[in-house]
């Protein structure tokens, strides 16, 4: 008890301390530690970066500057509540925790406490239904349109038909991974191939079972939904056992350079999702280089510029930054609460002329937010690993996925926690 | 100065079995009541609630579980993860099957429901003891999680696996589920602990609690005497795994509100556990609570002073607080390899005859 009281006062202390107000704040929920840093530092570092560059090039946004509170959570999600409580108090405009269990934490909370979410391409999927998830956004793209998009991308390879295939689901045993399920059984249904699922346990570290089972029934193709060092086993895994690395197709968290490098040549041909470009041949980079590189701002130890979760990081601050942006206008105040935020968010709409006004053409889908649809328009290319080159090729302009079959499980499982949770449906 | 022999003369049979002898830690325990339950619901706010005393009580009371078993009974558990998972999901079946329950009844009976699993888990304990039931714990941790992970009834059949707590009240305050306010988030788990560790000391100073350590001094001298193992071991495993269910539920259901079996009662929270037991103090209630503090707490404070206090980068300070508890950790072993507790007791007799050493 007596330590108690001694550890209370000592963060009382440390907490009297915090900043003061007044800026826009971006919290970042970020992990540059434990098992899934290798995805956390980049994505932690282009979302520094980008608010870096609005503060030193415009002066922040619309006037005021943005501020970006980083908190470790390890993606841990009890460090992550404490992030959640800890930033919030400091006028959090919106949360993007990086983290499906996370999302699963702060849905209610966030809603509670009237602050946007945005899980860009994670979370909880069914959130793309803004009747039921008012504060939660997962534009551009969520689980179900990608698994749904890869199915697409298979047809395309097997000219329509993948009757008779099999195809075998390496995924990270958490409620991450067990998103996509759903949808590839529901579309297994429709376009009659077989599917197998190989859970791999946190971390990830071990797989050599999973890829054992693999290799005795040989399926046609093989998808993933793994996250960390989970990765890059998975690919030297497949290396090992001599699996065609062009059938074998992770999703956008899948993809990145850290999860195939260390396979090395052997890792050439492995696809991935990807819901925006990637590399350094965007006009934004003669500004960050300018502005943030050069001052020496850059975030974190500044080597992840231009790799796949560092766009994707920069990316998810800029939409948030548009965002805020769009929430400006509306309100007509610079000074922007997390209210106006999420109504900033819900009118949001990007277009090809304004990424090309950011430095970013093309970098993204366009698209618009609505009311009725958080979930953006649900659209994703495929990018191949070359190896010896070491950079991803795009291979597929953008492909849609199937509404047909992603609509229906969208509302069912929304409604389905509308009614635990006795939710009254918006939009109406 | 505080600790005076003079004036604590013992008349009765009543003051000579009394928890706290001495008088200063009478008035110390009547003191920290007093904040816990008439100051603190009043002044807490969502961080400290959820970062600092919603943790700190709920692993007290998976502490104390656990310290009954390895501290009073001597059987060694590496399955309190796996325990606190039986407790949640039992938790979270109720409260979807039964909507009406009382969340109060719906956390005790979970943790009938794991003292009934504990006890399952504890039969080898009669065959086995040492290293061996601990890996069968282990067994245990591993299994329970599987099953979990496994078997879709138990997470109602969601896409992702996931259980969340629906909202349930107490006296028509919400105590569970996002609504809750955070005085009525400590309120409810300030009660179960209160209960339950005075339930605790009162079990282990009881003839059960006797039995207990009879079997963890010398089992087979403890048989000669009378004491019956299996009742003594199988009735450790049932109060141990009561009290880590209703620290399981009460994590899932007030403190996390949604958990994913793998992340929330892995491996690590069995380890989390037992460390908290030994360097608070095997066998010693106290040593339950300071090992919370110092496990659960700790870390909270060091993050706040590195990043906050100091302004460090957070993957700096997040590496550096893993080597300071960790030092920490073999420092206070190589120190006082009894816990915390034991410190604390040494402390007590040297200020007991302070300022005349002879």
């Amino acid at each position: 008890m007596k330590l108690t009281r001694l550890a209370a006062a000592a963060v009382a202390a440390s907490l009297a301390a915090g900043p003061a107000l007044a800026d826009l704040v971006f919290p970042s929920l970020s992990y540059r530690t434990g098992a899934y840093a290798a995805g956390g530092i980049p994505f932690a570092d282009g979302y520094a970066d980008y608010f870096t560059l609005l503060n030193e090039r415009d002066g922040g946004i619309g006037g005021v500057k943005a501020k970006v509170i980083e908190c470790e959570t390890a993606y841990n999600t009890e460090k992550g509540v404490e992030c959640y409580e800890a930033t919030k108090g400091e006028g959090a405009l919106v949360y993007q925790p990086l983290s499906t269990g996370i999302t699963y934490q702060l849905i209610p909370k966030v809603t509670e406490d009237d602050i946007p979410m945005h899980t860009m391409g994670y979370g909880r999927t069914s959130a793309a239904n803004g009747k039921v998830f008012s504060h939660v956004f997962n534009y551009p793209g969520t689980y179900w349109d990608g698994a749904s998009i890869i199915v697409k991308h298979l047809l395309e390879i097997n000219g329509g038909d993948l009757s008779g295939k099999k195809l075998a689901l390496v995924y990270h045993n958490s409620a991450y991974g067990k998103e996509p399920i759903r949808t590839l059984e529901e579309l297994s249904k429709k376009h009659g191939y077989e599917l197998t699922l190989l859970a791999v346990d946190h971390p990830g570290q071990e797989q050599k079972s999973q890829w054992l089972q693999i290799r005795r029934e040989r399926p046609d193709y093989v998808l993933m939904w793994g996250w960390g060092v989970m990765n890059q086993v998975a690919v030297q895994e497949a290396a090992n056992i001599r699996f065609p690395m062009e059938n074998f197709i992770g999703v956008w968290w899948s993809g990145s350079e850290n999860d195939v490098l260390p396979a090395g040549d052997a890792a050439n041909g492995y696809k991935a999702l990807a819901m925006h470009g990637t590399g350094m041949d965007y006009p934004i980079y003669e500004d960050l280089k300018a502005h943030v590189y050069d001052k020496g701002r850059a975030a974190g130890a500044g080597d992840q510029i231009g790799t796949v979760l560092y766009s994707r990081g920069m990316y998810a601050a800029m939409l948030a930054a548009e965002a805020a942006r769009t929430a400006q206008d509306l309100h007509g105040t610079a000074d922007i609460t997390a209210a106006m935020m999420r109504d900033g968010m819900e009118a949001l709409e990007i277009t090809e002329e304004r990424m090309t006004e950011l430095g970013l053409p093309g970098f993204g889908p366009s698209f618009k937010v609505t009311c009725e649809n958080h979930g953006g328009p649900g659209v994703g290319m495929i990018q191949q690993w070359d190896a010896s080159a070491k950079e991803w090729n795009l291979i597929t302009g953008f492909i849609e996925s199937d509404d047909s079959v992603i609509e229906p499980l969208v509302q069912e499982d929304s409604m389905a926690y509308a009614k635990e949770n006795n939710i009254e449906l918006r939009c109406e | 100065m505080f600790y005076r022999e003079a004036g604590d003369f013992k008349t009765s049979y009543a003051e000579d079995a009394q928890t706290f002898p001495i008088k200063f830690d009478r008035y110390r325990y009547y003191f920290v009541m007093a904040v816990g339950l008439a100051i603190l619901p009043f002044a807490v706010n969502d961080y400290w609630a959820n970062a600092v005393f919603v943790p700190f009580l709920i692993w007290s009371i998976a502490a104390i579980g656990l310290n009954i078993l390895v501290g009073y009974c001597g059987q060694v558990s590496l399955g309190t993860g796996g325990f606190m998972a039986v407790g949640a999901y039992a938790a979270y079946k109720l409260m979807t099957s039964f909507p009406d329950l009382n969340i109060v009844f719906v956390v005790i009976l979970a943790g009938f429901v794991t003292a009934a699993v504990g006890v399952l888990f504890g039969l080898p304990s009669l065959r086995i003891k040492g290293f061996y039931l601990a890996v069968a714990t282990l067994a245990a941790q591993f299994f329970l999680v599987w099953l979990f992970n496994r078997v879709p009834w138990f997470y109602n059949y969601s896409a992702s696996g996931q259980i969340s707590a629906p909202e349930r009240t107490v006296f028509g305050f919400p105590v569970t589920g996002a609504a809750t306010a955070p005085w009525a988030q400590y309120a409810i788990c300030l009660g179960f602990v209160v209960v339950l560790a005075w339930v605790a000391r009162n079990l282990t100073r009881g003839t059960l609690g006797r039995t207990w350590m009879a079997i963890r001094d010398m089992d087979i001298a403890a048989e000669i005497i009378g004491v019956n193992p299996l009742k003594a071991k199988l009735s450790a495993f049932a109060v141990s795994s009561f009290f880590i269910g209703v620290a399981g539920a009460l994590f899932f259901a007030v403190y996390l509100g949604a958990v994913e079996v793998g992340e929330a009662f892995g491996i690590q929270k069995s380890f989390l556990a037992l460390f908290m037991i030994i360097i608070g103090g095997l066998g010693s209630i106290f040593g339950a609570f300071a090992g919370a503090a110092f496990m659960v707490l700790f870390p909270v404070l060091l993050k706040n002073v590195l990043v906050g206090g100091l302004g460090w980068p957070t993957d700096l300070a997040a590496h550096l607080e893993l080597m300071i508890v960790g030092g920490l950790i073999i420092f206070v072993l190589i120190a006082e390899p009894h816990g915390i507790a034991a410190l604390w007791r040494t402390i007590k007799e040297k200020l007991r005859l302070w300022p005349f050493p002879h």
